[in-house]
């Protein structure tokens, strides 16, 4: 009996969750521009998205910056985690409150604070300003995910890899990154997915002629909904839907759950 | 330790990081700070904080934090429940299930919302199938109702994530000792589980209320710019009325907040429990 | 491992590739760039390729929904974009706060198209003409579905008629959202009288439960799906409205209404002012302003365009043309610092009410 309540349960939760999606999508096949009416099936909303060039730099953009932030964010971020060890803790503890702020505080303000610093600095706006404010707010992520994997390193045997000869480098390499790896990939990860989700940072930030997939899909809300957005929804679902199958059939990722 | 030499050449290696927070961190809200407590002509006033007493902008707050409290709760009840059967399940097949709950978490968050701009309007999708079915029409699009449906919408995985993950790192053993000193299952629940769950109910928390308090975008969209909240008024002061030190001060106000929040957080989480 | 950290390098290198790839393919033999800032549905998309066509110049385009959005873009940094389309109150706004510089008439040869009538009206907040090019002008009127709407529309009065509570939409913009109260009450709409504009506030806060929503361009789509049934426009869109939804009608109330030029300036930081003038002239042309006008159905100052539109219906419509005599019309003025408080204020209160 139990059992069936619990079953029930998540039923629920999902049609909650996926029945809007699955809606956008039937949507998106609909001839009629109306949302009220079925008008008969038709990809032409697809073809539509798919002519349209500032969707198309829009994706371009976004996943340029996710990317690209991505990729730096990680770097710095795992290099100062490792640097943290050798630190004092006074120094460590601010370093670790200063990383805290971006991600306590409200996306608004660190967007509204970034929007100052650029025009004070005359950086004017667009790609750059945008991929800074990304890489700022994604190091905290990877230093979250990164730092509890360097506090339980173990360093003797470190140690005991330059005793035998090897040079600081091939040691690291060899004894401290694979031990800190997962907690690398997932900080990616995590940054990459916040950096891909982000609005409201970008709005501040962006400058001229300059779309983010957020940013043109807010514009184009305010405009009234074209069809074409559904289009657009079915296929980011459906990128994402089947990314995630692949994560999940890959065979080594049965080593690292969990 | 023999990782650095000393404590200069693990600063060095720290430092890039360091010049990097200051810059874009910590500098952008001193100027924040800087332009909220000035003038136009720089000289120092309170009064860009002190509007926060203005009626039109003190409703806009107590609105937006009455309905991201009544978020952040919806999403606690419905993610629980969700948890606790999640952790409960058999190890392979849960993974896919939690991935199925989270998933919505990577479509865009302005495509999430835009999906109820869809369903709920006058003619949206649900009244036309209540028509059909001949039943009466709702009508929530652009009411607070909307707002707080679009949050839950938004904000639920991340309420999901964090309670399953502290759920599911419960020993089963605990449990177990628990039953067999006596205790009942409800007993249990309130001593063992739910203590022991208090970290991922306070990051979940955090996760869903923070954004909830401070968004603009689902008010505008669901609520038809009605119902202003008050990171709706911070965004008009930079676009549209263009008012940078108003709009500082009250982002000032908006960190006290959440400072606040912050702080009886680690409070209760010291504590050991919210409840 | 390796292979792991190559095929990161090369990834990297990919995308550095691409981006100086992208970037130098755009400026590769054209004749630089121009950054236009419009209204948003406010030009035949088509004139802007024709344009980089004919011209060589790479067009990014940007869309404002306000004027007051889009002064506070510019404010941030007038070099953002070259040639911007303001209205009449917010052009006298840039003028003083020197955020647009005078435009040379001898590089725009087609603003002779321009009816004289239209550089007259202009005068009021460009004396002399100096800075701006008329583009488009019109009223705002109330937008209403025949079928929804039994009364005769011809008050502002009607949208606070309960009856059509949650049936009605406003513009979701300060100056335009007053002027519909303030001309009720029968003041100017350029009032910067303290209990004038309290009035029109409390009149503007007793109607908020009947609004449906503060839109902008959203109004025209949702009064073509039979969303609302009367909305705030400007006189534009009533053709296109109409023509996409026949149940549709477009009214100046009798009390009168605001009416506005939108007009092209190039501002005062345009790093491409040489593009920014083609830009002018190319809009001020007979066939270019035709296209735009069948387009957008904005009236057009253009009389070359005025004299080739085909439409018989649309060239003798009151809608698009109407006689000006019979309204009671005026433009917005800037109303300085003050008086720009003293309206946001007022609005916010509005916007906050429960």
């Amino acid at each position: 009996m139990k059992k069936v309540f619990e079953r029930i349960y998540l039923a629920i939760i999902l049609i909650f969750m996926y029945a809007p999606i699955v809606t956008l999508i039937i949507l998106s096949f609909n001839s009629s521009k109306s949302r009220a009416k079925w008008g008969g099936f038709t990809l032409k909303w697809y073809t539509r998205l798919f002519s349209d060039q500032a969707v198309a730099s829009a994706l371009v953009n976004t996943l340029l910056i996710a990317v690209l932030a991505t990729i730096f964010s990680t770097i710095i971020g795992t290099i100062t985690c490792i640097a943290m060890i050798g630190l004092n803790s006074k120094l460590r503890s601010v370093i670790m409150g200063i990383t805290n702020i971006p991600m306590i505080n409200a996306d608004i303000v660190t967007g509204i604070s970034l929007m100052l610093l650029f025009r004070f600095l005359h950086l004017g706006s667009g790609f750059t300003t945008i991929l800074l404010a990304h890489i700022t707010f994604n190091i905290p992520f990877v230093m979250l995910s990164v730092m509890p994997r360097v506090k339980s390193l173990n360093f003797y045997v470190y140690e005991a890899a330059l005793d035998l000869g090897a040079t600081p480098l091939y040691a690291f390499r060899k004894t401290m990154l694979p031990d800190i790896m997962p907690g690398v990939v997932s900080g990616a990860l995590m940054a990459f997915t916040m950096s891909l989700d982000d609005f409201i940072i970008t709005y501040f930030t962006k400058g001229s002629g300059f779309e983010t997939l957020s940013t043109l899909i807010y514009n184009e809300v305010k405009r009234g909904i074209q069809p074409e957005i559904y289009a657009l929804s079915a296929i980011i679902f459906v990128v994402v839907l089947s990314l995630l199958m692949i994560i999940y059939r890959s065979p080594n990722n049965k080593v690292k759950e969990k | 330790m023999k990782l650095f030499k000393n404590r200069q050449s693990a600063f060095l290696m720290a430092s890039p990081y360091i010049a990097w927070a200051v810059i874009f961190i910590v500098v952008p809200l001193a100027m924040v700070i800087y332009y909220g407590v000035t003038d136009n002509s720089g000289a120092l006033t309170f009064e860009n904080i002190a509007r926060i007493s203005e009626s039109g902008y003190l409703k806009a707050l107590y609105r937006s934090i009455l309905l991201a409290f009544i978020s952040t709760l919806i999403c606690f009840l419905l993610a629980y429940p969700l948890g606790m059967i999640l952790s409960s399940m058999k190890l392979t097949r849960n993974t896919y299930l939690v991935t199925l709950f989270i998933l919505p978490m990577w479509m865009n968050f302005l495509l999430r919302t835009l999906t109820w701009m869809t369903l709920l309007e006058g003619k949206g999708v649900i009244n036309t199938i209540l028509e059909f079915l001949h039943l009466p029409t709702i009508n929530i699009i652009n009411t607070s109702g909307a707002i707080v449906l679009g949050m839950v919408y938004n904000f639920l995985p991340f309420m999901i994530l964090p309670i399953y993950n502290s759920l599911s790192r419960i020993d089963d053993n605990i449990i177990n000792a628990a039953r067999d000193l006596g205790a009942d299952s409800l007993q249990t629940f309130l001593r063992i589980t739910l203590p022991l769950s208090v970290p991922g109910i306070i990051s979940g928390i955090t996760m869903v209320f923070i954004p909830a308090l401070t968004t603009f975008a689902i008010s505008t969209m669901l609520g038809g710019s009605k119902i202003l909240l008050i990171g709706n008024i911070i965004e008009q002061q930079f676009t549209q009325v263009y008012d940078w030190h108003l709009g500082s001060g009250l982002s000032i106000v908006l960190m006290i907040f959440i400072l606040l929040n912050m702080i009886i957080e680690s409070v209760s989480d010291k504590e050991g429990g919210i409840f | 491992m390796k292979k792991k950290v190559l095929s990161l390098a090369l990834v990297s290198a990919m995308l550095v590739g691409c981006l100086t790839a992208c970037g130098s393919s755009a400026g590769d033999g054209s004749n630089g760039k121009l950054y236009v800032y419009n209204w948003g549905e406010y030009i035949d998309e088509d004139v802007i390729e024709q344009f980089e066509e004919e011209t060589g110049i790479d067009v990014v385009y940007d869309m404002f929904e306000t004027n007051e959005i889009m002064f506070a873009k510019l404010a941030q940094d007038t070099s953002a974009y070259d040639v911007v389309c303001p209205s009449d109150y917010m052009i006298q706004k840039l003028i003083e706060k020197d955020m647009i510089q005078p435009i040379n008439f001898s590089n725009i040869p087609n603003s002779k198209n321009i009816g004289d009538e239209y550089f007259k009206n202009s005068e009021s907040f460009d004396p002399g003409n100096r800075y701006s090019i008329p583009y488009c002008w019109g009223t705002v009127g109330i937008l209403y579905n025949k079928t929804l709407v039994s009364d005769p529309v011809n008050s502002w009065n009607i949208l606070w008629d309960p009856k059509y509570s949650g049936q009605i939409l406003m513009q979701d913009s300060v100056r335009d959202a007053y002027m519909v109260a303030l001309i009720k009450n029968g003041y100017s709409l350029n009032t910067t009288n303290q209990s004038e504009i309290d009035k029109a506030t409390e009149d503007l806060i007793a109607q908020k439960p009947l609004v449906q929503a503060y839109v902008i361009d959203q109004v025209r789509d949702k009064m073509i799906g039979g969303e609302a049934a009367l909305g705030v426009i400007y006189s534009g869109e009533a053709i296109y409205t109409v023509r996409e939804n026949r149940d549709l009608e477009y009214v100046v109330p009798d009390e009168g209404s605001n009416i506005w030029i939108d007009s092209w300036v190039i501002t005062k930081g345009s790093k491409n002012v040489a593009n920014a003038e083609k830009w002018i002239d190319f809009m001020c042309r007979g066939d270019i302003a035709l296209k735009n006008f069948e387009y957008i159905t904005y009236s057009t100052p253009n009389i070359e365009a005025q004299n080739n539109i085909e439409d018989e219906d649309i060239k003798g419509s009151n809608v698009a043309f109407p006689d000006l005599s019979t309204m009671k019309l005026e433009a917005y003025k800037y109303l300085g610092e003050q008086g720009d408080k003293l309206y946001n204020d007022a609005w916010m209160k509005v916007k906050s009410a429960n």
